[in-house]
């Protein structure tokens, strides 16, 4: 196989400590415990290897990325580095001294998350009292600071009605960019997808909401929008396409090519700890699983979109087929496209309560 | 002009500047240009490259025009044209503002 591209983009999955409990969270089911982070030193030189590969940005996320008290410290590093700085923060823990930590350390850009418009519905998605208004907060903090924000809002049947007042919010908080992302099925998702899963009128009403919004806000706010693909006929082309792009790395300092990918069964994870990571992304087994076409059975290898989806995502395809080479069983010519049709079918009239994200309770 | 109002048109007379948490950076591994942007970076051509170089809060885009027609030997009418419409784009991106 020929060398890959050189990476763009890093996540750095600082910590899976978070004081919030989303029900759709990104994170693993089993959570990296804190005694098993890596430390200050370990993500400095994993920031310079980066730097020196080509990474252009590196996003600092979690679980709470402000859970850990080296941040600033880190992000200056990066900076140093020459790399776009991102935090990416449920806001909860900002408070003027520590964003002005941040700001000094040349933090670029926040990326901060909502649950909802409506303080109650918010605090009980979030799982955490008091979480909205301190988020209210935080943006007010970020806006006076200067710091350009993105807020990010994720959709699901419970409060898909309110993306209007969510594209208002943002506007009123100073936003340059929004994201209006609906909720992925991989992980806490998947266990939570019948108390998620929009139904097609839902889906319709975003997506008009966000058309309207992106016609009236031009040139002063952007609006990224992610659909459910469950709703697609064709998959999404998941990263950017396996390990041509993108790089996560988890709190314990394991590498993947993305956030789900430790699902994957039969594979060693290789990690910061033993390898660089110029070499993990070259050589190793898990990246060049599913790198470029070669692997695809059909009908992905004789589709004429094959480059452009790249097959879908694998952690779905494994989530769903069960088999993780398989075609993404969103794409309507997939063999296994009816366990999509069936989740469809069979989403109960009345949402199940939340199995919240937390240690333990997978 | 305040960031949070919409892009108004840009001029020979503008001053542009980059917006914070925007920047031009050259990428020394895969030797192009990029502009560094909120969660995205975007190639610049080495057109927008020479431009954007010359961005710096205080030079007119008529200074920017002029610096360039004359590295360049070209007609000042064209440079004036491929300059003010590629501005006019990284405003919309809110990637340039009225300094």
């Amino acid at each position: 196989m020929s060398t890959p591209p050189p990476p763009m983009s890093l996540l750095a999955e600082l910590t899976h400590r978070c004081p919030l409990q989303c029900p759709y969270c990104s994170n693993p089911l089993m959570l990296d415990p804190r005694t098993q982070e890596l430390g200050t030193t370990e993500w400095q030189r994993v920031l310079d290897e980066a730097a020196s590969m080509g990474v252009l940005q590196v996003h600092f996320s979690g679980g709470e990325p402000m859970a850990r008290p080296d941040l600033p410290e880190l992000v200056r590093h990066a900076a140093k580095a020459g790399l776009y700085s991102n935090l990416i923060t449920s806001g909860v823990l900002i408070r003027p001294e520590s964003l002005r930590a941040l700001a000094d350390a040349e933090l670029d850009h926040i990326q901060l998350s909502f649950q909802d418009v409506d303080p109650t519905s918010a605090d009980r998605i979030a799982n955490m009292a008091g979480a909205h208004a301190k988020k209210l907060e935080a943006a007010r903090l970020i806006a006076a600071e200067g710091i350009p924000l993105t807020l990010n809002f994720v959709i699901h049947r419970q409060n898909a009605e309110h993306v209007p007042a969510m594209l208002e919010l943002a506007e009123q908080l100073g936003a340059r960019r929004v994201e209006i992302a609906h909720t992925q099925y991989y992980g806490w998702g998947l266990l939570n997808r019948d108390a998620l899963l929009p139904d097609r009128a839902q889906i319709d009403a975003t997506t008009e909401a966000v058309t309207a919004a992106r016609a009236r806000l031009a040139g002063r706010m952007s609006i990224d929008f992610v659909t459910p693909d469950y709703y697609e006929d064709r998959p999404k082309p998941c990263m950017g396409g396996w390990g041509q792009r993108f790089l996560n790395i988890t709190p314990t300092g394991k590498v993947l090519p993305c956030h789900a990918a430790e699902t994957i069964p039969n594979i060693t994870f290789p990690t910061v700890r033993e390898a660089s990571l110029a070499a993990i992304w070259e050589d190793a087994p898990i990246f060049n699983l599913f790198r470029g076409t070669d692997w695809m059975p059909q009908p992905c290898q004789s589709c004429a979109f094959k480059e452009e989806d790249w097959g879908g995502c694998r952690c779905q395809a494994l989530a769903l087929a069960g088999k993780a080479d398989a075609a993404d069983p969103v794409c309507h010519k997939a063999p296994d496209h009816g366990q999509v049709m069936q989740a469809i079918a069979q989403r109960p009239q009345t949402p199940p309560p939340f199995r919240y994200r937390r240690f333990g309770n997978a | 002009m305040s960031e949070a109002t919409g892009p108004a048109v840009m001029t020979e007379t503008t001053v542009p500047r980059f917006a914070r948490g925007t920047r031009l950076q050259y990428d020394r591994v895969r030797e192009v240009w990029f502009i560094q942007a909120p969660e995205r970076a975007f190639h610049a051509d080495p057109v927008a490259a020479e431009v954007l170089q010359l961005v710096d809060g205080t030079r007119t885009l008529g200074a920017v025009i002029d610096l360039l027609a004359e590295k360049f030997a070209a007609p000042r009418t064209v440079i004036a044209h491929d300059v003010l419409a590629m501005v006019a784009e990284l405003a919309e991106k809110q990637v340039l503002l009225h300094a």
